[in-house]
């Protein structure tokens, strides 16, 4: 582990004495939770007991509800794998143009560096062009140049300066770069006789007259000394590197760049202050080593976006596999997953980690069913989107408890309908039987039906689980009796039984319902109906000792069950008479 | 289809509206509301689209409308309507149960307005009628429905009819006294729960729902209790449908596939109109070849209410440059139509009809 540069800042929580009490910490992907715990330094043997929880939310930057275009707009070319184009790097610039001013804007000065070494952070989201292999044809300083310009906001603002704006108009015109046809030997020489001639004005004092003009020939031959004493127009000491090698060697080579990297860092520090982890990251780039760039950065920044963005980048330029480290192929997908874990923690960013998870060819998956139960779900329209994230991915199990979990907030809502519709959508026979079974104890408990609406439209669903067929059938039992089809009605009471659907429980109460139908004047149910119906009856009330509990309440309802079963014994046995003769009769069918 | 303007807005936005025009009016729509959802803080926010100015460098991710002004909103967003008004309802819907607490609100799902009546439905099944001017509510039918409303639009002026996630319409009289809704009608098959309604404007008894399957319904309230055309659409839930408010042979349809889709159902024949019923037919399913898109899957076409089969064609554009997530709401108005998506994006066109 490196050092830390600074000393990490104390900050006491109110309420708790770490004195007393011992405190325990985990950390979370934007949080860290503090508890308090009576667990005694002393006595090693009490256990742990949670008395307080405290949350402490990490100060992001990168979550900055500005940067969330920096977000969307890698998460798009990172499903897509566009080229790093000019298009890119434009929306990356007018991010960091809003970040810088956020910064600016930023209350207190603490904040406000934070927010500035993010932004440094971002601009080295280019250093991808710095690798040799990713580099078109054209000298290695042109894209330094570019880079320098492009992504140093400060370079902007000085645009009147010699260093800045006279630089590119000038140096084009002398590479000459749409033909392209010179060789980097070519250039070299013709660079070195300018060169010369440059020196020779110096050394022959042609300027003697004028102070300025004698450090502007000093600067033009990259004397470093009079490039230091600009020291305060150049924003930072990679602007000098660059300006240094635009002077004193302008063909410079990516293998020498790390040498002038270093000694231009040390000359611009001039021992005054030491690099801050951000010139780590530079200098390592600038060595070109990969993997110490990576290091830096997952050391440096506060968040993954960066490094997982270029690990990914990297990785798909085959970089990285040509070095060899124990689990290098499996880096990127590391980063990746933190990355992705990071945007799930956040409220709104989490269907962007949904794409990078999917590009986690070992571990995206569990990741994903993991954190995706998770998600907090305040309306339907989120969890429907959530579902459908899930669906297209065959992740059931997850659509299984998400909807169990919605479901049965609707029925502790009273919502039936809803938790019948989250039922159907997870297929979810079990709870569909829990569904039904409360619209038959409403029913029980208030002798009519509620939300008709929807037990009379249950439609295929209606298969999804017994239960729920015996609801439907039952209701349509009522609703056939009510239409004065008597046979009909009679037919279908006797399959529910029969067809045993009908759960034991509801049995008397089917059997009441068929008192009336056993009562009217003509006879309804046939011989062979009235001895199934005796058979479902003695099948009751055989079975029904085991059902009864030592209770003065169920003393009474024991009478009233026993004087309903003679009812209907007595009606059973009168309308199996009346089948019978007229059965027997002339008339009977 | 011309072009069509992106811009990035640094929140996922679930409804866009234009601001109504006064009736009669020559103009072109200007000002739009967007609502944003899924963030800490949400906003209701208004922009303008100003005069096409020159295209930026980068081409295709600046547009040109700008804010005017927004405010911050407690929850997500989940309808918007344009009215005068300065009144708040906070506790418009709400959960009783033996599970729920005393007082534990429920998401407000869709709203719809005719000055000065506010028609508002909910998660809690609850179907609140507001005026502007009065502090309670004029009319609540509880327990209007047992599971979730999805989105109310009206029918007649005293009619509203609602939809619901066991793939019911429920037409609603304000007129009558009790709860219990004037008719019902429900989709075959499958009862998947429908997210989106909308009447034609010219004609009051054709209806269209988008369901979570991504099925387009057409409805016909005054004959029977089954959708007249079932269309197959999208890949996932459809969001909104809209029908084209001054060329309703134009129906919008955005989803959760992330595509928006322009149906056209006008014929070359400019003077022969579809959306005419023919009294007494009964309406078949036909299948046509349809020119377009070659990722449309299409089972069942038909016009509005089908008519002539020989001579009905509906053809479909996607209107959107590429795949993006789910696209959440979209309006349109004269030339003019506006979307937004979980993107964090907002497309403009102002030249829809090109």
């Amino acid at each position: 582990m490196e050092e830390l540069d600074g000393e990490p800042t104390v900050t006491l929580i109110p309420g708790v004495n770490s004195k007393k009490h011992q405190m325990c910490f985990d950390w979370g992907p934007g949080e860290m939770l503090v508890c308090e715990t009576s667990f005694n330094k002393k006595d090693v043997t009490s256990r742990f007991h949670l008395k307080f929880l405290h949350l402490f939310e990490c100060f992001l930057p990168l979550w900055h509800h500005k940067m969330f275009r920096a977000h969307l707009v890698c998460h798009f070319i990172f499903c897509r794998l566009v080229r790093v184009s000019k298009n890119y790097r434009s929306v990356i610039r007018a991010c960091m143009e809003e970040m810088h001013q956020v910064a600016i804007a930023a209350k207190d000065p603490a904040s406000g560096r934070q927010y500035s070494s993010q932004v440094r952070g971002v601009t080295t989201v280019v250093l991808a062009p710095l690798f040799p292999s990713l580099l078109p044809a054209g000298p290695l300083l042109l894209h330094l140049l570019d880079w320098v310009r492009l992504h140093v906001c400060e370079v902007d603002s000085l645009s009147a300066d010699v260093l800045g704006s006279e630089n590119p108009s000038k140096h084009e015109s002398f590479w000459n770069l749409p033909g392209n046809t010179q060789t980097l030997t070519e250039l070299e020489l013709k660079w070195q006789h300018w060169h010369e001639e440059c020196e020779r004005y110096l050394q022959d004092c042609t300027f003697a007259s004028n102070p300025h003009l004698e450090s502007l020939c000093k600067i033009m031959l990259g004397d470093e000394a009079a490039l230091l004493e600009q020291k305060e127009l150049l924003s930072n000491w990679y602007h000098f590197l660059v300006t240094r090698l635009l002077y004193s060697n302008p063909t410079v080579k990516p293998i020498d760049l790390q040498y002038y990297a270093q000694s231009s860092l040390d000359l611009f520090l001039g021992g005054e202050s030491s690099p801050e982890p951000l010139d780590n990251i530079l200098m390592a780039a600038f060595e070109f080593d990969i993997h110490q760039v990576i290091k830096e950065c997952s050391i440096a920044l506060s968040n993954w976006w960066f490094v997982a963005h270029l690990t990914d980048l990297l990785d798909h330029c085959k970089l990285l596999q040509s070095h060899n480290l124990y689990f290098g192929s499996n880096m990127r997908e590391f980063l990746l997953l933190e990355y992705a874990s990071g945007l799930f923690a956040h409220p709104s960013l989490w269907q962007l980690g949904v794409d990078y998870f999917d590009y986690c060819p070992e571990l995206g998956r569990v990741s994903l069913e993991l954190h995706i139960e998770r998600i907090p779900l305040n309306t339907e329209q989120k969890a429907l989107k959530v579902l459908r994230i899930c669906e297209q991915r065959q992740m059931t199990e997850q659509v299984r408890s998400i909807c169990k979990i919605l479901a049965m907030k609707a029925v502790r809502n009273n919502r039936l309908g809803s938790a019948l519709s989250w039922s159907i959508r997870a297929k979810d026979a079990a709870f569909a039987t829990l569904v039904s079974d409360r619209f038959l104890r409403d029913y029980c408990e208030r002798g009519c039906f509620s939300d008709l609406d929807l037990i009379d439209n249950l439609g295929p669903a209606m298969m999804l689980s017994d239960r729920l067929t015996f609801l439907g059938k039952y209701r349509e039992f009522h609703r056939v009796y009510g239409e004065k089809r008597f046979a009909d009605a009679a037919s279908l009471l006797l399959s529910l039984m029969t067809s045993q659907i009908a759960p034991r429980s509801f049995w008397m109460t089917l059997l009441t319902d068929a008192l009336p139908l056993l009562e009217q004047k003509q006879v309804i149910f046939s011989a062979e109906q009235t001895y199934e119906l005796m058979q479902c009856l003695e099948d009751l009330t055989s079975g029904r000792p085991v059902h009864r509990g030592p209770d003065t309440q169920q003393c009474q309802d024991d009478d009233i069950e026993t004087t309903k079963v003679e009812m209907l014994r007595l009606a059973l046995a009168r309308n199996l008479a009346r089948a019978i003769v007229r059965e027997g009769s002339l008339e009977g069918s | 289809m011309e072009e069509i303007y992106a811009k990035f807005v640094s929140q996922k936005i679930s409804k866009t509206r234009w601001r109504p025009l006064p009736p009669g009016s020559l103009q072109t729509a200007e000002t739009f509301a967007t609502g944003s959802w899924d963030n800490e803080e949400n906003y209701v926010s208004l922009w303008s689209i100003g005069d096409f100015g020159n295209l930026d460098s980068d081409g295709g991710f600046e547009g040109d409308h700008q804010l005017l002004c927004d405010i911050r909103h407690h929850g997500d967003i989940m309808d918007l309507q344009t009215l005068s008004v300065n009144q708040q309802w906070t506790t418009a819907h709400y959960h009783t149960g033996p599970g729920s607490p005393s007082y534990s609100s429920a998401p407000c799902t869709g709203i719809v307005c005719n000055n000065p009546e506010i028609v508002t439905v909910g998660e809690d099944g609850r179907i609140n009628l507001f005026r502007a001017d009065h502090k309670e509510a004029v009319r609540t039918i509880d327990n209007a429905d047992s599971s979730t409303l999805h989105a109310v639009t009206f029918l007649r002026t005293p009619e509203i009819l609602t939809v619901n996630s066991i793939g019911q319409l429920k037409i609603w009289d304000f007129r009558q006294q009790g709860n219990e809704p004037s008719q019902i009608l429900s989709l075959t098959g499958d009862r998947v729960p429908l997210h989106c309604v909308d009447r034609h404007p010219n004609q009051q008894h054709v209806v269209a729902t988008g369901g979570q399957d991504g099925m387009l319904s057409i409805w016909d309230v005054r004959q029977g209790t089954m959708p007249v055309s079932l269309l197959k659409a999208h890949e996932a839930e459809m969001w909104e449908v809209h029908f084209h408010p001054s060329n309703p042979d134009h129906l919008f349809t955005c989803s959760e596939d992330g595509s928006l889709w322009h149906w056209d159902a006008s014929t070359d024949v400019p003077e022969k109109s579809l959306l005419f019923h023919q009294g007494g037919r009964t309406s078949t399913f036909l299948s046509h070849s349809i020119s377009n898109q070659a990722n449309v899957h299409q089972s069942v076409i038909s016009s509005w209410l089908s008519t002539d089969p020989a001579k009905d064609r509906i053809e479909i554009t996607s209107l959107l440059p590429s795949r993006t997530l789910s696209v959440n709401s979209l309006d349109v108005l004269g030339p003019c139509l506006v979307c937004g998506t979980d993107a964090e994006a907002i497309y403009v066109t102002r030249h829809l009809f090109s």
